[in-house]
């Protein structure tokens, strides 16, 4: 039989894509139209909500106090990406270029944590940075060892060890936060550079170019889709990110979905929260069309 | 075989398919109806054997629902929450099914005045009467129309005796002081902090106004260099772990973690602090309310409140119960502290208007 379209057969069609159609409209398309409407609203009471089509929540989120906290969130988020795709970039190349027989276990071992709840996976990183975490003592003994061999050499000995503030500062906010999304950076590269002509490396190695140059000219380049779509599935999870700056942050490490939370619960202002979480949900859209864009301009050969 | 012959032959699956789809929707539906009905065993009541509790974490005895099971042959069904503000935003659109709750004293307030509570029918909580009288008329429910007292607690200082030069018995030292710097932990509660900086101020914690607000703020703002982290409500572990050496904290949690380690302490701070109340609430909708009064009056019969108070370790206003504490829960300075600052100390009304101001001013604390 000869080869058809998919799309002519509209009957296939449907039955493949009506229960993703109804899943998106009952569970995503819906919920956050109520949410929409919530942001143009206004509460009564206690408890009651009424949408009068007003703009005070958006005018409200707009104020400066608000902008800070939006740009913050999306300095830390964009950091945290940038420094997943320093780190992922060799990993993956790492891992392509592994044996047949160490590459699946490579790409596992980059997928276990997900097998763990992020709850637990963030208690465990701050048992570790503690100030009586393990961090700080594994540094605690080196220091004290230092300084047990300069007395043994005749010199003064160091000043007492004073643990390091690793936990409840923007430095662990960071750390929590890349090493969470590592692996969703890693991914795509690996899928971007498992696909790559190999024999295009060797020619660049062949005519002169050097190892960095290679990677630089060649590599990086080809594997642009992968970097984007890397970078796209980080920075949105990182800007939107909650538990790691709530319970590993310090005094001046909220970012926007801490302020978004708070509206919900304890400011019991849903309208206000929802504009909120709706110029959140506006600068990602942002984000994923500049993606599309991209795409759209014809790469050069 | 390409994918039209696939989907040919499987025509007579898909019908399979679909009936199955509706036999797994008929199934569901089925055993949320069968959830709904119980084992349908009645009481004499006329209500099922059921009942539906929503408690705070480590706040009842370790044998209390079984026994009240054994008495009456009702099942209690425990699910926790860790903060009023999640156990609000929950009601708010309805009851899920709860037929006993524990607001605090301001959320019992406030949940009240929203209509999301049952009125309570005194006539079948004959234990009240072991209820200190002082806890029966109280600002926040007169007279007890919707809420029976279960626990009261203080805020106060918890710390690290090693640690400190002397008792840490004044909020200055959290608040306005680098005596201590990054050995601080705030409650993450804007309106529990911003009531305490006004008893600090030597304000009630009741009289508040915007100007104050704004003052505080730059205080807070101030001070937040000084300070490690805001926590929400787990300070008695921060101290334990010895991130931190003063925290903000409540006496119960405190005193628990004391039994572990006796290098802590906890004060009630010269200026006066806060005083909360969580009480037993039957919340609108609640589907057994004959067996959530009886429950309650479970609760506070003399001897089933003592056994919870020696797990739990917060005061409580059950004067018959704690008639029957050894001495060393009655006369424990911490959970209940001396008279002259227990006299500074006050219950703050729930202010609709000031919340949100409190609110919006921590967000620019925390973001300067």
């Amino acid at each position: 039989m000869a080869e058809q379209d998919w799309k002519q057969n509209k009957r296939v069609f449907a039955a493949v894509s009506l229960p993703t159609l109804f899943w998106v409209t009952i569970f995503f398309v819906i919920p956050m139209l109520i949410v929409w409407q919530y942001s143009f609203g206004e509460k009564v009471g206690e408890t009651g909500f009424e949408f009068s089509g007003t703009l005070d929540n958006y005018k409200r989120a707009t104020e400066w106090l608000y902008l800070t906290i939006f740009g913050k969130s999306f300095a830390v988020a964009a950091l945290v990406t940038l420094i997943c795709l320093i780190i992922g970039f060799p990993v993956a190349m790492a891992i392509t270029f592994a044996s047949e027989k160490w590459r699946p276990w490579l790409l596992l071992g980059i997928m276990l944590p997900f097998w763990t709840n992020l709850l637990i996976r963030t208690y465990a990183l701050m048992m570790l940075l503690g100030t009586q975490g393990y961090a700080n003592k594994g540094l605690g003994a080196l220091w004290e060892g230092t300084s047990w061999i300069k007395t043994l050499a005749g010199l003064q000995p160091l000043p007492t060890w004073e643990p390091v503030q690793l936990l409840f500062n923007n430095f662990a906010v960071v750390f929590g936060l890349v090493y969470v999304h590592l692996p969703f950076m890693v991914l795509p590269l690996y899928a971007a550079l498992d696909r790559l002509d190999r024999s295009l490396i060797e020619a660049s190695l062949d005519l002169g170019a050097g190892h960095f140059r290679t990677i630089m000219r060649i590599v990086v380049p080809l594997a642009a889709p992968g970097i984007v779509a890397g970078v796209m599935i980080t920075l949105i999870p990182a800007l939107g990110a909650y538990l790691t700056p709530d319970l590993m942050g310090g005094t001046d490490s909220q970012m926007i979905a801490n302020v978004i939370e708070r509206q919900f619960k304890k400011a019991n202002d849903w309208p206000f929260g929802a504009a909120l979480s709706f110029l959140l949900i506006y600068a990602m859209f942002a984000l994923i069309a500049i993606q599309s864009m991209r795409k759209k301009v014809p790469e050069a050969p | 075989m390409d994918l039209n012959e696939l989907l040919a032959q499987g025509r007579g699956r898909r019908s399979l398919l679909q009936a199955m789809g509706v036999a797994a929707i008929g199934i569901s539906f089925g055993g949320l109806a069968a959830c709904s009905k119980g084992e349908g065993k009645k009481l004499a009541n006329g209500e099922e054997a059921q009942l539906n509790f929503y408690n705070w974490d480590t706040y009842i005895g370790e044998t209390t629902l079984d026994d009240f099971k054994e008495t009456t042959g009702v099942d209690v069904k425990m699910d926790l929450f860790d903060s009023n503000d999640v156990l609000f935003a929950k009601f708010k659109a309805g009851n899920p099914g709860y037929d006993v709750i524990v607001p605090s004293n301001d959320f019992v307030e406030r949940m009240a005045r929203a209509g999301m509570l049952l009125p309570i029918d005194q006539k079948q909580i004959p234990n009240m009467k072991n209820i200190d009288p002082a806890f029966i008329d109280v600002d926040y429910d007169k007279g007890r129309k919707f809420s029976m007292p279960y626990t009261w607690l203080t805020l106060g200082i918890g710390y690290r005796k090693s640690k400190v030069k002397a008792k840490p018995d004044s909020w200055k030292l959290l608040f306005d002081s680098p005596e201590y710097a990054g050995r601080i932990s705030w409650l993450s509660e804007a309106g529990d902090m911003f009531r305490l900086y006004g008893k600090y101020l030597g304000k009630s914690v009741n009289a508040l106004t915007p100007a104050d607000i704004a003052t505080i703020e730059a205080m807070m703002i101030k001070q937040k260099p000084n300070v490690k982290n805001f926590h929400s409500d787990d300070g008695q572990d921060l101290l334990m772990k010895g991130d931190v050496d003063l925290v903000l904290e409540y006496n119960g949690d405190i005193a628990q973690v004391m039994a572990e380690d006796d290098d802590i302490d906890f004060v009630v701070p010269k200026e006066g602090s806060q005083l909360n109340s969580d009480n037993l609430c039957i919340p609108k909708g609640a589907p057994h309310p004959k067996n959530a009064h009886a429950f309650i009056n479970y609760l506070l019969d003399a001897e089933v409140d003592k056994k919870i108070t020696e797990t739990i370790l917060f005061p409580t206003p059950n004067a018959a119960a704690k008639a029957l504490m050894p001495a060393s829960y009655k006369n424990n300075p911490v959970i209940f502290p001396p008279a002259d600052v227990l006299a500074k100390c006050e219950y703050a009304a729930y202010n609709a208007e000031l919340q949100p101001l409190y609110e919006e001013a921590f967000t620019r604390v925390r973001a300067a």
